[in-house]
């Protein structure tokens, strides 16, 4: 990967850490909130997060756009085949989303933004991924 | 700009803000944006005990993803820290009243005090939020096969209907942390 590559991921995840702190997305506050549907906030959010990316998506798939270097642009799916992972899965991830307040990107973010403290829920989540690793064939899917 | 710069945005101007991520990412190497998978890589980068799962090449998969991230890291110095919001988060009135009503008391900053500090890890209510918190979000995203961005965003985007079932996962357990887990942790 060339330098400039580097500088390009780096600048649109500082762009991307950036407006999670502008918006509030980062707030343990602000997902108690959700999870009560009091607000609009966060739905709002979402929900326009995913109309611009799902018509950039149609741009891009429509008009077989390429990318910087001049590859084509795929997006390998998900395997839509397993349902249990999503649902139970989903719902593991739905329980430490609320109590923690926090999702991946924002335990990040909100690290850099001087919340010392969340290294632990980082270590923690990457030991939560070691163990679905270890034990990922006894689980159903 | 300074002052645009050091408020809070509105939910109409972040969220596609947000969005955009994920065309950028495509645009510029085809990445699909997703931020869990860097915990993998971090267990790959280690991978004791030789598991399957994280047998592979991290640094050539993994890199622009955690360039990604600790861009992630900077923007949130930048915008939690210089350009911090100044005033307390405008919540629901009736968010704020429940969560007094569970002893929250401090509503100053991105995150309670009370439960997110070095101190707090001496309670079990700290431990409970801290370290149970990030275990279950590490290991439901990756047992899901994706997170808030991979799935929610990035995979809902993309009309995958694995995407949708990961979204209702993660709301059946959302609500059931906070109407019937939470209330038990805090008081």
């Amino acid at each position: 990967m060339k330098f400039s590559e580097y500088l390009k991921y780096l600048s649109i995840g500082t762009l991307f850490g950036f407006v999670l702190m502008k918006t509030e997305v980062v707030s343990w506050f602000r997902i108690q909130e959700m999870f009560r549907f009091d607000s609009i906030h966060m739905y709002g959010i979402i929900g326009l997060a995913i109309m611009v990316g799902m018509i950039s998506i149609q741009i891009i798939k429509r008009f077989k756009v390429k990318d910087l270097e001049g590859n084509p642009i795929s997006i390998p799916p998900k395997d839509s085949t397993q349902v249990t992972r999503y649902i139970v899965g989903g719902t593991f991830f739905g329980l430490g989303w609320a109590l923690l307040g926090a999702c991946p990107g924002p335990m990040f973010a909100l690290l850099g933004s001087g919340i010392t403290v969340m290294i632990i829920p980082i270590l923690a989540g990457i030991a939560g991924t070691y163990t679905y690793g270890v034990i990922k064939d006894k689980l159903p899917h | 700009m300074i002052e645009f710069l050091s408020q809070p945005w509105p939910w109409y101007i972040g969220g596609p803000i947000i969005g955009l991520t994920v065309p950028l990412l495509l645009l510029v190497g085809g990445k699909v944006f997703g931020v869990s998978s860097n915990l993998r890589h971090a267990c790959a980068a280690c991978n004791f005990g030789n598991v399957e799962f994280f047998n592979y090449d991290w640094i050539e998969i993994g890199r622009w993803n955690l360039t990604f991230l600790t861009g992630s890291v900077v923007g949130g110095f930048l915008g939690g820290y210089v350009f911090t919001n100044p005033e307390p988060i405008a919540l629901a009135q009736s968010t704020i009243t429940d969560l007094q009503g569970l002893g929250i008391t401090d509503f100053n900053g991105y995150v309670p005090n009370e439960l997110f500090s070095w101190s707090s890890l001496g309670s079990v209510t700290g431990i409970i939020v801290l370290v149970l918190g990030g275990f279950l979000v590490g290991f439901g995203a990756r047992y899901a096969g994706g997170c808030t961005s991979g799935h929610a965003i990035s995979g809902t985007s993309n009309l995958q209907l694995a995407s949708y079932l990961a979204v209702i996962g993660f709301f059946i357990g959302g609500l059931i942390m906070t109407y019937l887990i939470y209330p038990i942790i805090l008081t």
